[in-house]
């Protein structure tokens, strides 16, 4: 992933490392207050409570997965009452399929809700997440690879409107940085 | 704890060290440590019983292929079945490979929602259990259809008889109930891969970096995407647990919704739910216990993990135990003459009755060993007591299926039943693509949820250290 050659030397911000999950959950609270907006914290597992120390809400995923879950719901129904009742009633052992026969369409349509929730969660989730997405910058850091390890990282953009190259730096080491380094496009 | 009532903190009765908490993961094992095992086991050579058991197990698959072909380039009666027996070993064998799936979502999903951190250790192996189980058991029906080549009259597409499917049908429910099933186990599974698939990323080298950094889409571990990834788990969490509900109901309507006497009981659904947990768990331990010893993840998988999975089996066996004999109580009760014979020739002069004992025993009596900590403890026991539900799941199917049908209202149409060595090659074979399936996972994916095991350390707790020093000091104040 990481080609550093090819690199310009357009600055795309700082990595920072910290020791702990618990030193990185303070110093996401400070940056937070500092008033940072283009800033995330990268680590091996979700920190419990991150989203509170990054001052982020709650996820809205579950908003599309209900438009799925309704959107499988429906599909179910009509294909079932469409293909049963109105296009050419099945009768199969005499038994009648009309607007009463709804117990027997109940499977299919809790089945074809979950599908369709399923779908909307994981298509919901790559398109808020951005993903795939192979390139990025921060994997021409070094010291980024080790978020998928043990490290607990904290990236401020330089894109960010208080980002301020020297002061900054200096933000990072105060709320107790470990290494430090600069990434480029 | 000496002497607490000089101390001026109070201490809390989860901290005294009576009763503590086993760890989930074991001797203090750091966050790099647990990486280095788990990847180690895909970046090392595999171990030679690798290849002991991965040999055999293509050639199982093999057979499995040529039994299949055999089958459709001759037709449907290369198969033991006959007039009243027209569901034999291939529906014995999906139901018993389905039912072994949901241990896998049981654990992904249920214990995730129940808050029951010590899956983590083996939800993704029982995850992956899931999807090659079920994978197995779609063979089945597929060629039960007889011609193969026509299985997509399944889907509710219009053929070219201008036919629709019968929606009122349990069979094509089953349709329905069990392709989203695996295709819901599929993305819940990849969805939890994608941040190991990460971290294999980041330590390999060449083609092999290229292909994870391929499949795990990019990932970067930052909060503003775990955030979303949790609550993405948490649906598909609680989508799943439904699902692996409905599904084993569904496949018992197959039978329940028939007048067959033995299938026709109420009780069908929640019966083949518990022992469908009930013989998937079986199956995980079945596999796990080999993994956690050949590949030294006993700091991962550790005896409480066994300890819980064999409680589980515990009870889920005795429901199954109550199932079993309330439907006897029933027959016995319900005044039912055809149902009462059903179950007269089930338990004591029909021909299968040798089957019904061997199901009762394994699944029942065998089980009941696990109310001792010793026998949950010992891992040969638990070992034996796994295959013996293995076992004893499987006839369990025997027994519901060709013995109903074997036996129906008029004892003109009575007929026997044994399976063709087609049937049988196609059932050992079943079990090489299933191993084969797990083996290759172990080769080249993370056999242990790396991202989830790090989030249950106490260290992995951004309070720890608070949490740590209001210990001591309880502790200091306590002496």
């Amino acid at each position: 992933m990481s080609n550093p050659s090819s690199s310009s030397n357009e600055l795309f911000g700082y990595v920072a490392e910290f020791s702990s999950a618990a030193d990185l959950y303070h110093a996401a609270e400070k940056v937070r207050d500092a008033g940072f907006r283009r800033w995330d914290v990268h680590t091996p597992y979700p920190v419990h409570g991150m989203d509170h120390a990054m001052g982020l809400g709650k996820s809205w995923l579950s908003a599309l997965v209900l438009g799925g879950g309704i959107s499988g719901s429906l599909t179910a129904l009509l294909l079932q009452f469409f293909t049963q009742v109105s296009l050419y009633p099945t009768v199969v052992q005499s038994k009648p399929t009309n607007l009463f026969t709804i117990p027997a369409f109940f499977p299919v349509t809790f089945e074809l809700t979950i599908l369709l929730s399923a779908f909307a969660t994981v298509g919901g989730l790559f398109t808020i997440i951005a993903l795939p997405r192979w390139n990025h910058p921060l994997f021409n850091s070094p010291l980024f690879s080790k978020f998928s390890n043990d490290g607990f990282l904290l990236v401020i953009e330089a894109r960010d409107p208080k980002f301020h190259g020297e002061k900054t730096r200096e933000l990072l080491s105060e709320i107790g940085a470990g290494q430090i380094e600069e990434v480029t496009y | 704890m000496a002497d607490t009532s000089s101390a001026n903190v109070p201490v809390h009765p989860s901290e005294a060290e009576g009763v503590a908490r086993e760890q989930l993961v074991l001797n203090n094992r750091s966050l790099g440590w647990i990486t280095d095992r788990v990847c180690g086991i895909v970046e090392n050579r595999q171990p030679l019983i690798w290849w002991v058991l991965f040999v055999p197990s293509v050639f199982g698959f093999l057979c499995l292929v040529f039994s299949l072909v055999y089958l459709v380039s001759t037709g449907v009666g290369v198969w033991g079945m006959n007039h009243p027996v027209a569901w034999g070993w291939d529906i014995v064998n999906f139901v018993f490979w389905i039912g072994i799936g949901h241990a896998g979502t049981l654990i992904s999903a249920i214990l995730f929602l129940t808050r029951q951190k010590w899956r983590t250790s083996v939800n993704r192996a029982s995850e992956a259990m899931t999807i090659f189980a079920v994978m197995c058991a779609g063979i089945f029906p597929g060629f039960h259809v007889g011609r193969f080549w026509m299985v997509w009259f399944l889907a509710p597409i219009p053929n070219s008889n201008a036919i629709w499917q019968n929606f009122k049908s349990p069979l094509l429910w089953d349709v329905f109930a069990v392709s989203t099933y695996f295709t819901v186990s599929l993305i819940f599974w990849y969805i939890g891969l994608i941040p190991d698939l990460a971290t294999l990323r980041d330590r390999a080298k060449g083609i092999a970096k290229k292909l994870y950094g391929f499949f795990a889409f990019g990932w970067r571990g930052g909060n503003r995407q775990w955030r979303h990834y949790e609550m993405a788990y948490l649906i598909l969490a609680a989508l799943s647990t439904p699902l692996v509900l409905s599904v084993h109901s569904v496949v018992s309507f197959d039978f329940a919704t028939s007048v067959i006497p033995g299938w026709h009981t109420t009780i069908f659904p929640p019966y083949f739910v518990a022992g469908a947990i009930f013989g998937g768990f079986a199956m995980v331990l079945t596999l796990m216990l080999p993994v956690r010893k050949l590949y030294g993840l006993e700091d991962l998988i550790t005896g409480k993990h066994i300890d819980n999975m064999a409680k589980i089996i515990l009870l889920t066996g005795t429901i199954v135990g109550y199932a079993y004999i309330m439907e006897l109580f029933i027959s016995y009760y319900g005044a039912n003459a055809f149902e009462a014979d059903a179950f007269h020739m089930r338990i004591l002069s029909g021909p299968y009755t040798w089957a019904y004992y061997c199901m009762f025993f394994c699944n029942v009596i065998a089980p009941q060993v696990f109310w001792f900590h010793y026998c949950r403890h010992n891992l040969w026991i638990v070992f034996i007591i796994a295959n013996f539900v293995n076992f004893g799941m499987w006839f369990e199917r025997f027994v519901i299926i060709p013995t109903s049908l074997a036996r129906d209202f008029l004892p003109g149409q009575w007929g026997n039943y044994s399976a063709s060595w087609v049937e049988k090659l196609l059932f050992g074979g079943s079990f090489g693509m299933f191993m084969m399936l797990f083996l290759l996972f172990l080769r080249f994916l993370p056999v242990i949820a790396i991202g989830e095991v790090k989030g249950v350390l106490p260290q992995s707790d951004p309070h720890y250290p608070e949490w740590k020093r209001l210990r001591e000091k309880r502790r200091a104040a306590a002496n």
